[in-house]
C-alpha cells in the first residue's frame, strides 16, 4: 500500500512538472483557465442569441451551465490519461523505462491523472464563480447538498479515471489513434449524457445509449446538488428517480466500467507486450 | 534548374504525402469525417432544446465543417515545424536548398486538399441528417470567399509556423489555447454580432471570422439579419489579410529561423 502511494505521489509530480514547467507560472494560468471558459462561453453566446438573456429560462441557463462546467472533467481527464501513453511512448520515449521500474503501471497512469484533476477544478470552480458573479447563474450556496456533491464527485471522478484507464489500453495497440479516440469518447459523451441539453431531446435509441453511460446519472446527481432546491430535477429527462436511485444507477454502472476498464487494459497490456509494441515510435 | 521549379518541386514533394499519406490508412478518414458529426450533433440538440430557428442548425454545420481547416492550420501547418524538429527532420529541411516558404506551401496545398475531404463530408452528411435548408444564389461568390478564407488562414498559418521554430513545449499549449478561444472569437456557432461590434471587429483579425459571417450569407436564406458586415466588403477585408499574412509569413519566418540558429533552437527536442 505504502509503495502504491509512493508510486501515485511520484506519478502526479511527474505530471505536474511536463503540464506546467514549460512556461511562467501566470502564463501556465492563463492557459489553464482560458480554453475552458472560452469553451464556456460559446455555449453561452448560443444561448443569449436564442433566449436573450441568461434570466429568460433560468433553469435551461443552469442546467447548461453546470452540465458543461463539470463535463471538463470528463473532456480534460479523460483527454490527459489517454494522452500519456502517446507521450511517454512516442514523445519522450520513457514508457518502457517505467514499465520496467518495480511499480504497478496502473497506479503510476492514475498517478498521472492527479495534476489534471487538479488543474481541471481550478478552471471549473473559476468557470462557476464567472457564471455566478458575472452572468447571474443562481447557485445558493445555503442549499447545495454538500454531502450529495462530495459523493458524486468521487464516484463519478473514480469512473472518469477508470474509462480512461480503459482507454489508455486500447491506446497501447493503436498507433496514431490516440487524438480520435479521445475526440470520439468525449463527443459521443457530450452528446449522449445529457451535458447541455436534456436527453429527451434526443431520439429514443439516443436516450437509451445515454442511460447505458455513467456520466448521464452523474452529471445529473452533481447538478441536484448544486441546483438543490430550484427544480433542476424536472428538466433533464431523469424526474422519475429519486437522488437515491439516481446514485444507485451510478454506483452500478460505474462499478460495470470499473470491471471492463481492468479487463481491457490488462488484455490490451498482454497484447501490447506480445506485440512488441510498448517501444513502438510511429513519428507522430 | 531555375529556382522557381526547384521550390515548385518542393512545394509539389510536401504536398504529395499529405494528398497520399492519409489514405493509406483508412481508419482515419473515418474518424476525420464522423468525429466532428458528434460535437456538431449535440449543439445542434443544444440549439433545437432552446427552439432556435432551422437556420441555426445550417449555421453550427458550416461552423464545424469549417473547424477542419482551423485544426488543421493550427497542428498540421503552424505546429508542423514544431513536429519536424521534434523527429529530427527539420535541420534536413535547413540543409535543403528550396525556399522555407516553398515547404510551407505545399503544407498548404496537401492540408487544404485532405481537409477539405473532411469538412466535405462533414457538410454533406450533417446535410443529409439534420436537413440544413440552403440556398445559393451566387455561387461564384460563395466559391471566392472560400478560397480567399483558406488562403487567409493558411497564410496566418504559415506566420505562426516561424514562431514555433524558436518555441518548445509551449507551442503545442499554443494550439491548443488557440481552439475554443478562437471558436469562440470567431463565432463558429453562433453570429459574430452577437459579440457587440468592436469585439467583432478585433476578432475580424482572424481571417475566418469574416469567412464565416460571409459564408452564412450566401448559404443560408434570412441570414441577413445576423450579418456583421456586407459579404462582399468582408470579402475584400479577407484579400488584403491573405496578402498580409502571406508578407508577414515571409519576414518572419526569415528573421525567426535566423533567431533560431543564433539560439541554437533549431536542434533542440523535448523542451
Amino acid at each position: 500500500m505504502r509503495e502504491q502511494f509512493r508510486t501515485l505521489k511520484y506519478a502526479a509530480w511527474l505530471g505536474w512538472q511536463i503540464e506546467s514547467n514549460w512556461t511562467k507560472p501566470w502564463l501556465f494560468i492563463v492557459y489553464s483557465i482560458a480554453k475552458p471558459i472560452s469553451a464556456t462561453l460559446i455555449l453561452v453566446l448560443m444561448y443569449l442569441v436564442i433566449l436573450s438573456s441568461s434570466l429568460t429560462r433560468p433553469d435551461i441557463f443552469a442546467f447548461m451551465f453546470i452540465g458543461n462546467a463539470f463535463y471538463m472533467y470528463v473532456a480534460q481527464v479523460l483527454f490527459g490519461i489517454v494522452m500519456v501513453i502517446h507521450e511517454d511512448r512516442e514523445h519522450y520515449q520513457t514508457l518502457k523505462l517505467i514499465y520496467i521500474a518495480p511499480i504497478s503501471f496502473y497506479v503510476y497512469i492514475l498517478g498521472r491523472a492527479v495534476p489534471k484533476i487538479v488543474i481541471t477544478t481550478i478552471a471549473i470552480l473559476i468557470t462557476l464563480a464567472f457564471g455566478v458573479f458575472v452572468l447571474g447563474l443562481d447557485i445558493n450556496f445555503a442549499t447545495v447538498n454538500w454531502a450529495l456533491l462530495a459523493l458524486a464527485m468521487i464516484v463519478g471522478l473514480m469512473c472518469i479515471c477508470m474509462i480512461g484507464v480503459a482507454l489508455a489500453g486500447v491506446s497501447f495497440l493503436t498507433a496514431k489513434h490516440g487524438m480520435g479516440i479521445n475526440e470520439g469518447i468525449a463527443g459521443m459523451f457530450y452528446l449522449f449524457c445529457g451535458v447541455v441539453f436534456p436527453i429527451t431531446v434526443l431520439p429514443q435509441w439516443g436516450q437509451a445509449v445515454g442511460l447505458g453511460i455513467p456520466i448521464t446519472y452523474w452529471l445529473e446527481i452533481v447538478r441536484r446538488a448544486v441546483l438543490s432546491g430550484s427544480g433542476v430535477e424536472n428538466i433533464g429527462g431523469l424526474q422519475s428517480y429519486s437522488e437515491t436511485e439516481i446514485f444507485l444507477f451510478l454506483l452500478i454502472s460505474c462499478a460495470l466500467f470499473f470491471a471492463i476498464s481492468l479487463a481491457i487494459f490488462r488484455y490490451a497490456d498482454r497484447l501490447a507486450r506480445k506485440k512488441g509494441k510498448l517501444d513502438m515510435t510511429t513519428s507522430y | 534548374m531555375s529556382d522557381w521549379l526547384l521550390n515548385y518541386r518542393a512545394m509539389v514533394g510536401r504536398a504529395y504525402p499529405r494528398i497520399l499519406g492519409p489514405w493509406r490508412e483508412p481508419s482515419w478518414v473515418l474518424f476525420d469525417i464522423f468525429l466532428p458529426l458528434l460535437g456538431i450533433a449535440a449543439f445542434i440538440f443544444y440549439y433545437r432544446s432552446m427552439g432556435a430557428p432551422e437556420v441555426f442548425t445550417g449555421f453550427v454545420v458550416l461552423g464545424g465543417a469549417m473547424t477542419a481547416f482551423w485544426i488543421n492550420v493550427l497542428w498540421s501547418m503552424a505546429a508542423q515545424f514544431y513536429w519536424e524538429k521534434e523527429t529530427g527532420n527539420l535541420q534536413l529541411y535547413m540543409l535543403a536548398p528550396m525556399s522555407r516558404m516553398a515547404v510551407l506551401a505545399g503544407m498548404a496545398v496537401g492540408g487544404m486538399f485532405f481537409t477539405s475531404v473532411r469538412a466535405v463530408s462533414t457538410f454533406v452528411l450533417g446535410f443529409l441528417i439534420f436537413n440544413v435548408q440552403i440556398q445559393v444564389t451566387e455561387p461564384l461568390a460563395l466559391m471566392a470567399v472560400f478560397l480567399v478564407t483558406l488562403i487567409a488562414i493558411y497564410g496566418m498559418g504559415m506566420m505562426f509556423a516561424s514562431l514555433y521554430l524558436v518555441w518548445g513545449r509551449g507551442a503545442m499549449n499554443f494550439s491548443t489555447l488557440m481552439q475554443e478561444p478562437i471558436y469562440l472569437v470567431s463565432g463558429f456557432y453562433f453570429p459574430v454580432r452577437q459579440l457587440g461590434f468592436w469585439v467583432a471587429a478585433a476578432g475580424s483579425i482572424i481571417p475566418i471570422t469574416l469567412g464565416l459571417d460571409a459564408m452564412r450569407q450566401l448559404m443560408f436564406a434570412g441570414s441577413d439579419v445576423f450579418a456583421f458586415l456586407t459579404w462582399q466588403f468582408e470579402l475584400v477585408v479577407m484579400v488584403g489579410l491573405a496578402a498580409f499574412f502571406l508578407l508577414l509569413a515571409r519576414f518572419s519566418l526569415s528573421y525567426m529561423e535566423n533567431l533560431a540558429k543564433r539560439d541554437g533552437r533549431l536542434t533542440l527536442r523535448w523542451q
